[in-house]
């Protein structure tokens, strides 16, 4: 065969698809009953003791079905967006059961990689307890992919001793929060009064959520943006205000993301912080150390709280398992209130069943600003893949920042910002 | 009828090499070497052939497969099934050219990229003349030094290097009695940080490579300009720089390439584009508008765009070149 060179070139360029690659996953019609049921858990910092209430579970799964095995993996969280798009992509090397970030949801059924499981969850007994903003956290366009694992949500870190020194008093009011916080600042120019940062989108939301704002409205099954709404403004100015001298220089804090605001309130750096739940261990671990209260954020008018995000992760079934029932069956073994009350022991993750919560809160001081925060009423993200894109693209952070630093007014910056998105939310239908 | 006209052409042919030990690149005008290409029919291919399919598969093949997606719509729900692939034709570019940030980061990475590839040139030379002038101990001590800088890699570098300008704890602030000054905060200084983090990295293989350059030249050229009285300016400028074409002319492309598609630096130190974007370059832009979020066919496009910046920069760059009457 001597085909000349240029020729077969062209000969192999014509026989590469007309079209990039795309993988046939599709949903799987097996629903085998015993066999290898494969598990991808995150692994988290400290892991052993989330691995023991796990291996309880397991072991009484595989107890109560026979021919059962459940294999677990946990995947670490930095390379989990490149592990999960190898497992949609094949279905081969793809567990039955994930656990993944709830803001996650939206995309991956709009990858086409999770389960539609609505009637099974609808006939759980549990369902019935879970939190409304969680249960929102695994429904996309009405659908239910997937059980709510754990929340996590933020509220105000104080420094008891700052406040004591100072005689102040633990904020009423997101104003007050505001005066607060420049008090500490003329006080103690050593510290920051509130540590804000410019690019933490979810410290930002509660201010956004508090005057009555939107992310983004649902308008039939697609998002408009509502980010340039007059109340949504209003939180936008609210929260970039924070951004000076008297509180937290814009030179400084345009640039802080979430980690370095309570990197900051850990190491003694401020008077008050936006933190979760989650943060607890990074605070305890700091030079802040039984120096510190949580309460939850104010809203506008006094005693209410600011409705705050509600992060948190959610396991859920993959479309192409071959054992579509058993599968199921493990998300709710994994997901249910004994896994979560043990769950909490083991690793402080929050429940997302209301019930489970409030007995936790009752055991366990710390978690009572927290806890009330979610009773008051958690807010989510559009449930739109869309939501990814303007994640990703700092559509938020950038809006943010163009305020603090002057760049362009709030009108305008949001104007922006709300085109971009309702840009990524035709984009993703 | 005498044959006037080729006797008097036959001198004019033969070149006098003047101080040159290297043989220059034969130029067409005058080689009249049979050329093996014509005649010969698919002999040559046939040679060529294993150098040809392993260069198509492994460049071209890629190439065409970005070009293919970026006319996609592509994303991750077509990657694994979700949605049916559609054919959008030039609807990816239109996307990326009808943004406007898409300009104002292009035209900044041009500058940026401008900027760094000057100071790494210059750095580069002056540290590689200075090579050949100094002793055998600073000259290894400097060699380590760079050799250290090089093998360092970009993230521990820009980390590094950003914690040296930390605006609380870093060591640059206390010496120069800037109090909390943040470097990061302003476009140009923010800029001009990752400049010197993208210099100090890429500085050692051009010097390096220049310093090779210069050990090959022969020493009696650089006695004989020495001995004419001329300065160490008037030597690099008219007998080292020259001589140094070919080398120089790769370390400038190959320092245009990176420079053009710096990624790390700016990710790291100015936290993913800087403050309200005002730091993005290319590369970062298009991870963040399009891999980030798996959207492929726009990434796809925009790396279209970026191959073809490349190659037009350095072909106008090798034009220019050839203009000034020199052969590579």
């Amino acid at each position: 065969m001597k085909l000349p060179v240029p020729a077969f070139l062209v000969a192999a360029l014509f026989l590469a698809a007309c079209a990039p690659q795309t993988s046939t996953n599709s949903a799987s019609d097996k629903d085998d009953r015993h066999g290898t049921l494969r598990v991808w858990l995150f692994q988290e910092v400290g892991n052993e003791p989330k691995q023991k209430v796990v291996d309880s579970v397991v072991a009484g799964f595989e107890k109560a079905h026979q021919g059962t095995r459940v294999d677990v993996e946990y995947i670490p969280v930095d390379t989990r967006a490149q592990r999960v798009k190898a497992a949609f992509n094949d279905p081969g090397s793809a567990p039955d059961v994930m656990e993944y970030g709830n803001t996650d949801t939206a995309g991956y059924v709009h990858d086409g990689g999770l389960l539609d499981v609505t009637r099974e969850f609808g006939a759980w007994p549990a369902a019935k307890d879970t939190d409304p903003t969680a249960k929102q956290s695994v429904t996309v366009a009405g659908k239910v992919y997937g059980a709510p694992f754990y929340v996590g949500v933020r509220a105000l870190y104080y420094r008891t001793d700052v406040f004591r020194e100072l005689g102040l008093k633990p904020p009423a009011t997101l104003a007050e929060v505001a005066s607060t916080a420049r008090r500490i600042r003329a006080a103690r120019p050593d510290l920051y009064g509130l540590v804000v940062g410019g690019a933490y989108t979810y410290g930002a939301m509660p201010f956004i959520w508090a005057d009555g704002g939107e992310l983004a409205t649902a308008v039939g099954g697609s998002y408009t943006s509502a980010i340039d709404s007059a109340a949504a403004r209003k939180g936008i100015k609210q929260y970039t205000s924070l951004f000076g001298d008297d509180n937290c220089p814009a030179a400084k804090c345009a640039g802080f993301g979430g980690n370095d605001t309570v990197t900051a309130f850990a190491a003694g750096k401020a008077g008050m912080a936006i933190g979760g739940d989650f943060s607890h261990a990074a605070v305890e671990a700091g030079a802040v150390k039984g120096k510190y209260a949580v309460v939850p954020l104010p809203g506008v008018t006094a005693g209410s709280i600011a409705p705050a995000f509600a992060g948190g992760n959610n396991i859920g079934v993959l479309k192409s398992t071959t054992h579509r029932t058993l599968a199921v069956r493990l998300m709710e073994e994994l997901t249910s209130k004994k896994t979560q009350a043990s769950m909490f022991d083991a690793m402080g993750f929050l429940p997302t069943f209301t019930d489970v919560r409030e007995q936790v809160a009752a055991k366990e001081p710390f978690v009572k600003p927290f806890v009330a925060t979610l009773a008051a009423g958690a807010r989510f993200v559009p449930a739109s893949a869309g939501w990814s894109a303007i994640d990703s693209s700092l559509v938020l952070p950038t809006m943010f920042q163009e305020v603090i630093s002057g760049k362009k007014d709030v009108a305008g910056a949001s104007e922006e910002a709300a085109k971009k998105m309702d840009s990524a939310f035709g984009a993703a239908g | 009828m005498t044959p006037t006209g080729v006797g008097a052409a036959v001198p004019s042919r033969v070149r006098v090499r003047r101080g040159l030990s290297r043989p220059r690149g034969g130029s067409r005008k005058y080689d009249a070497a049979p050329r093996p290409f014509g005649g010969a029919g698919w002999h040559p291919w046939l040679y060529l052939a294993p150098a040809l399919v392993i260069l198509g598969g492994l460049l071209l093949y890629p190439i065409y497969q970005l070009g293919l997606i970026s006319v996609f719509r592509y994303t991750q729900a077509q990657v694994s099934g979700g949605e049916p692939t559609a054919f959008v034709g030039v609807d990816n570019y239109a996307d990326v050219f009808g943004d406007e940030q898409f300009w104002s980061v292009l035209l900044a990475t041009v500058l940026f990229a401008a900027a760094c590839v000057v100071s790494t040139l210059a750095v580069g030379c002056a540290l590689a003349v200075l090579l050949t002038r100094v002793r055998a101990l600073p000259r290894l001590v400097l060699m380590l030094a760079a050799l250290g800088a090089w093998a360092t890699p970009a993230v521990t570098g820009s980390t590094v290097w950003l914690f040296l300008f930390d605006p609380d704890f870093g060591p640059v602030n206390r010496v120069l009695g800037l109090g909390d000054h943040s470097w990061t905060y302003g476009r140009y200084s923010a800029f001009l940080l990752v400049l010197l983090e993208v210099v100090w990295c890429s500085f050692p293989f051009v010097m390096v490579t220049v310093y090779a350059g210069i050990r090959a030249v022969p020493s009696e050229v650089l006695e004989a300009a020495a001995l004419d009285g001329a300065s160490p300016w008037r030597v690099w400028r008219s007998v080292l720089a020259p001589m140094l074409r070919p080398v120089l002319t790769v370390v400038t492309i190959q320092s245009v390439i990176w420079d053009f598609k710096v990624f790390t630096q700016i990710y790291v130190m100015t936290g993913g584009g800087g403050i309200a974007g005002q730091n993005l370059v290319l590369n970062v832009y298009a991870y963040q508008q399009a891999f980030a979020s798996s959207q492929y066919g726009l990434g796809a496009a925009i790396g279209v765009v970026t191959l073809l910046v490349l190659l037009a920069v350095t072909l106008v760059y090798l034009r220019l070149l050839r203009r000034q009457g020199e052969e590579l």
